[in-house]
């Protein structure tokens, strides 16, 4: 007898990764996703609580705590904790939801990120202004999404998943155009310094 | 013709290019201008009114003559600067605004009745008789205005935005600008130094002066190495800094591959920059004016400047007989450099009767050129002097005027700039704009000499503000000649003769005087009346000259008649480069589900929703239209079952425990006693008492509800949420957030829905386990999910919810089992047909303008608590009996289609607006009724069922007799849904 199963597919199915001259694009696989909200007045309380669960405290406005695998993102109202399974003890002081299916995580990767980041993104993303461990809710490009450095030269970006296509669209098409700039050698706009 | 003297141009590298179809040799490093004045090209255009024979003026951006079509086909561009053109290989340029020909020019006629096209003709005829205006007046001026077009089709060419941020922005790359951007960048500001020339050098480009000792280029290229060196200064050529704008932001305009034979295709044509400035330093040095005297704008006269550029940078004399008219001593360097090029000058006129100014050539002291011959050319001049008049023989008159420094950008903010009496010219006021300094000739500083010491002067002042410190630039000698002017403005004509001031816009001086003659007084008024200054031009070549003229005739000063407004952009900005993200699909994210793939496999056309794409419907083989596989789309869930991906709903899960009390504020009903485990519909109100949305939320847990809205209004929701809790409520302890995109759900509706659910859940589905509007969590084939028990087709359904990484895998999975049921997958056309029979209502209905009232759910308002909206919703106008209510509508006549946007009239009324009875929102086969169904907003509506109604599409011309009826058509007790 056949016996059903439900496969699992990556947002990202077809689309990455991708790269062009020496900006490269590719899916940042995480287990788990998921939004914590503070209960009122509990936010040291949680912050301890997510130190002892996973490692590192919430991270103040507009930073990131954490290391590879396991990562806490400020995102507006509330923090994305991408990597591990959220430990239980988490409610007791926050609210936590699962959004591993809801968001998709992408790596900009090279040294002409800030370049590529440029034509996509209103907000100021050079070495010495966004520096590691910094992230922004922005635009990138038509997209409202989570921005952060993690190295000088990686970005990590988070959206909803809906939106996977078009943001490797508007991604690549920066990416092409930083390459075809450098290629001539025409100025593509400041690089890492 | 071409000059073998040194330049900047490469003879070494030929380009061929074509002018009106005639091929032509340049070189690199040539302008399409100076190598159609190489070629001795000097006819390039017809002026914009009079279709007056114009050459080139000017070498720079501010030419307002030798405007041109570049390409063909869908990449043409019109109304580009000859100026500005760089020539490749291959180049195609058309003349343009003329017809049959350049030089044959039919409507060159309106110049032969010109004293009948005087400004303000416009405005005067057309007047009578009044039918003519539609149909010959209009068209036939539409065809006559303007000057080059577009080519109606779409352009694919790649355009770009970007956004670049620095300390210091230094805007124009002259002599003052390298230096303050040599010393920003040496005291380690970061530094935007932009240029619209492409290279850097600004006025010493046209030079043959040097600088310490060494050729200005050679100086140039010096400043420029060093600066290319400072990793924190950005050199940006071809990039016009074109409008200042709040908070340091300024836009720019970057021809990026316009100058490349066959550029690669990933490469924009242009970028358009948003730069934003800690602070600025204005260094865009001075335009040369010309003088009004009659007939001054024949091709071959040109600012004695640009002759000098010509001539110095690209080895070009556009005559072999040049004459110069000037009212001050900076013409006297082109005399020089014709000489030094081994060019005639036939005759040098100065209107100051003291000038300075000596050589081997004619010279005439306080005189002017009172007139000029020659029809598609310059052949000679006529020059009026102390002794009399004189013709002189020449085919180049370079003209100077004085220099009116390039204030433009300083007034973008509406700050207007002040007069000069010693150099005859506006400069830009003091902080004009936030954090933005002057420097060099912008700020009135002639001389090379004093434009370098300004520009280390002011560089000084923003690196000292910058907390930053460095040692002043050692300036080198350079010219330091003093500018000496007498003020001329105009030439007084003979008779009729006419003296242009605005050439973009063919204004003459008469027209000036006639616009004070009929009192537009004001130069706001004048430049209205005359379209002085207006334009792509805005008041670049000809707005000082203009005033002055205004102001003699008026009697004021030039202080007191002051300028119009100068508006951005500084020159021309492509609308494809300003709305390049919207390129394409650019306009907004395309919003794809988990199921995309899978619905496109079946080869199902999908529409656009609220930013998402939804299947239309799933076509079979032996269906030839949308409506045959509709119908049999809606007959298969009425029969057996159907599954329809609804993931695109807004899904917003809300929890803490005040997550109750923020649903009873924003819904019209309790939420807060809702049982877990069950799910109740809302209806939730804007503030002025007007329905915002509708949907279902289901408890999950006691402080968990999951609120579902409609797929348009998700943001609306989220955003109005916000509101509620920022603002109204922040006292509360509740967190909420989307979770649309995560869950990937699905409607699976019909008689056959337990069949088909059987076996894939860990449960069974039954009423008792499952009775209607009941929710929980279910396992699906070994991975967790949600269970719904909502129906919005009025069939027994449920709406089964996974994470959707699985969601691709479950639609095929359901898709199959429907098949082998009978059923089918269902798109949104069915699903449209399934509610409009039950009169479940979307956003067709609750369209802004509709209450609760009008839906007959007034009683959904509850009336022991509080809501938003509900003091609104209680206005009496808001429950007016004779507001147009929701019914249904059959067709009873013998027309029987409806149409969705048709009007309802009485039927012994006109169907004209004022006898109005309401509308049809929404319309639909149903194949269960075998006739057209639809629901309509109808003055008094449930009181008026059973009546008939005509409905009247003016847009579509037809017209039905109609039934009024109750919106629910089917299963009206709903039994099928609790089945």
């Amino acid at each position: 007898m056949l016996v059903l199963k439900l496969i699992a597919k990556s947002p990202f199915e077809c689309l990455l990764p991708i790269s062009c001259g020496s900006v490269s694009l590719a899916e940042y696989s995480v287990d788990y996703m998921t939004l914590v909200a503070s209960k009122k007045g509990k936010e040291k309380q949680l912050s301890d609580e997510l130190k002892a669960a996973h490692g590192m405290a919430l991270p103040a406005s507009n930073r990131m705590t954490g290391r590879i695998g396991a990562r806490c993102v400020w995102f507006g109202q509330q923090y994305f904790l991408m990597g591990p399974e959220p430990k239980i003890s988490l409610n007791s002081f926050g609210r936590l939801t699962d959004v591993s299916d809801g968001y998709a995580v992408v790596s900009l990767q090279g040294s002409q990120i800030e370049q590529v980041l440029a034509r996509l993104v209103p907000i100021d993303v050079s070495c010495n202004v966004f520096k590691r461990g910094q992230t922004a809710r922005t635009l990138i490009q038509q997209i409202n999404g989570s921005l952060t450095r993690v190295s000088d030269t990686e970005f990590q970006i988070i959206v909803p998943r809906s939106m996977t296509y078009t943001l490797v669209k508007d991604i690549e098409r920066a990416m092409q155009s930083v390459n075809a700039r450098t290629v001539l050698g025409l100025h593509a706009g400041k690089s890492i310094n | 013709m071409r000059l073998t003297q040194k330049s900047l141009v490469d003879p070494n590298t030929p380009i061929k290019f074509r002018f009106d179809g005639v091929t032509m040799k340049g070189f690199a490093g040539d302008t399409l201008a100076s190598a159609l004045l190489a070629n001795d090209v000097r006819l390039v255009a017809r002026s914009f009114k009079y279709h007056r024979p114009r050459g080139v003026i000017s070498a720079g951006s501010e030419e307002a003559n030798a405007l041109v079509t570049v390409g063909s086909g869908a990449q043409q561009e019109p109304n580009v600067r000859a100026t500005q053109i760089e020539i490749y290989e291959g180049l195609e340029v058309f003349s343009q605004n003329h017809w049959p020909s350049l030089k044959w020019d039919f409507l060159a006629l309106n110049d032969l009745v010109a004293p009948f096209l005087t400004a303000g003709f416009y405005y005067k005829t057309f007047m009578w008789p009044k039918s003519f205006w539609e149909k010959i007046y209009e068209p036939v001026i539409r065809k006559a205005a303007g000057l080059g077009g577009l080519s109606g089709h779409p352009n694919s060419d790649r355009y770009e935005k970007a956004f670049a941020f620095c300390d210091l922005l230094v805007i124009g790359g002259g002599p003052t600008g390298l230096v303050v951007a040599l010393q920003a960048g040496r005291a380690g500001l970061d530094v935007i130094l932009a240029d619209e020339d492409n290279r850097f050098g600004g006025s010493l480009n046209a030079d043959t002066a040097q600088i310490g000792g060494v050729d200005s280029d050679k100086w140039v290229d010096s400043i420029v190495q060093e600066l290319s060196d400072l990793a924190n200064v950005r050199l940006m050529t071809r990039t016009t800094i074109t409008g200042a704008y709040d908070q340091g932001t300024f836009g720019a305009l970057e021809r990026v591959s316009k100058h490349l034979s066959c550029p690669n295709k990933e490469l924009p044509v242009e970028c358009f920059w948003r730069i934003v400035a800690k602070r600025s330093v204005l260094a865009s040095g001075a335009l040369e004016r010309f003088i009004a005297f009659p007939n001054n704008d024949r091709p071959g006269i040109m600012t004695a400047s640009a002759l000098r550029t010509y001539i110095n940078r690209y080895a070009v004399s556009p005559g072999r007989s040049v004459a110069i008219f000037a009212n001050n001593d900076s013409a006297e360097q082109t005399a020089r450099d014709l000489q030094s090029a081994g060019v005639q000058i036939a005759a040098y006129v100065d209107s100051r009767s003291d000038a300075g100014i000596s050589g081997d050539f004619p010279i005439y002291r306080g005189a002017e050129v009172c007139d000029t011959s020659g029809r598609l050319g310059l052949e000679g001049i006529v020059v009026r002097h102390a002794g009399g008049e004189i013709n002189i023989v020449a085919d180049c008159l370079a003209v100077s005027g004085g220099w009116n420094p390039t204030v433009h950008l300083s007034c973008h903010m509406n700050v207007k700039p002040y007069w000069s009496n010693n150099l005859l010219s506006f400069l830009p006021a003091e902080n004009a704009i936030p954090g933005m300094t002057y420097a060099g000739s912008v700020d009135g500083h002639m001389s090379t000499q004093a434009c370098l010491q300004s520009g280390v002067d002011k560089a000084q002042i923003v690196v000292k503000e910058s907390g930053k410190s460095v040692s002043a630039l050692k300036i080198p000698y350079a010219e330091d000649y003093p500018y000496k002017i007498g003020a001329i403005w105009s030439v007084s004509p003979k008779g009729k003769q006419r003296s242009w001031l605005d050439f973009q816009n063919d204004v003459t001086v008469k027209d000036i005087m006639q616009s004070v003659a009929e009192n537009y007084r004001s130069v706001e008024h004048m430049k209205r009346y005359t379209t002085q200054g207006m334009a792509p031009d805005q008041g670049k070549n000809s707005n000082v000259a203009a005033i002055a003229v205004l102001a003699d005739v008026t009697g004021k000063g030039i202080p007191e008649t002051g300028t119009t407004t100068f508006r951005p952009p500084f020159s021309p900005v492509s609308i494809a480069a300003m709305g390049s993200e919207g390129q394409d699909k650019g306009f907004a994210p395309e919003r794809f589900g988990s199921t995309h793939q899978a619905i496109i496999d079946r080869g199902a056309p999908m529409i656009e929703a609220g930013l998402w794409y939804r299947p239309n419907y799933f076509p079979r083989p032996n269906e030839k239209t949308w409506r045959q596989s509709c119908d049999r789309e809606v007959m298969m869930v009425r029969e057996h079952v159907g599954v329809c991906d609804v993931s695109t709903l807004g899904k917003i899960d809300l929890k803490g425990p005040d997550a109750g009390q923020l649903l009873d504020k924003v819904y019209t009903n309790n939420f807060s006693n809702l049982a877990v485990g069950k799910v109740r519909y809302g209806l939730m109100l804007r503030e002025d008492g007007h329905v915002m949305d509708d949907g279902t939320t289901a408890r999950l847990d006691q402080e968990h509800f999951l609120m579902t809205t409609t797929t348009a209004a998700a943001s609306l929701v989220m955003r109005h949420l916000d509101f509620v809790h920022q603002c109204l409520h922040p006292e509360w302890d509740v967190s909420f957030t989307s979770v649309t995109d995560h869950w990937t759900q699905f409607a699976i509706a019909g008689p056959k829905t337990r069949d088909l659910l059987n076996g894939l859940l860990d449960q069974l589905t039954d009423n008792k386990t499952w009775p209607f509007m009941s929710c929980g969590k279910v396992n699906i084939l070994g991975t967790y999910g949600r269970l719904f028990r909502i129906s919005f087709s009025g069939e027994l359904g449920f709406e089964l919810a996974v994470p959707s990484r699985y969601g691709d895998s479950l639609f095929r999975i359901l898709s199959a089992r429907a098949e082998e049921l009978g059923g089918c997958c269902y798109g949104m056309e069915a699903m449209n047909v399934l509610r409009v029979e039950k009169g479940f209502i979307t956003h067709a209905e609750i369209d802004g303008r509709v209450t609760a009232y009008d839906l007959g759910l007034q009683s959904m308002i509850s009336q022991t608590k509080d809501c938003i909206g509900r003091a609104a919703s209680q206005r009496p106008g808001l429950n007016d009996v004779e507001r147009p209510r929701l019914v249904g509508i059959k067709p009873s006549g013998s027309v029987k289609q409806l149409t969705a946007g048709a009007h309802l009239f009485n039927l012994q009324d006109p169907a004209e607006r004022s006898y109005d009875q309401g509308h049809i929102t929404s319309v639909v086969y149903s194949p269960s009724e075998r006739c057209f169904f639809g629901l309509a907003f109808l003055k008094n509506g449930s009181e008026r069922y059973g009546e008939q109604i005509k409905m009247v599409d003016h847009v579509r011309d037809i017209e039905a007799i109609c039934e009024i009826v109750p919106s629910v058509a089917f299963d009206p007790e709903g039994k099928r849904a609790r089945a």
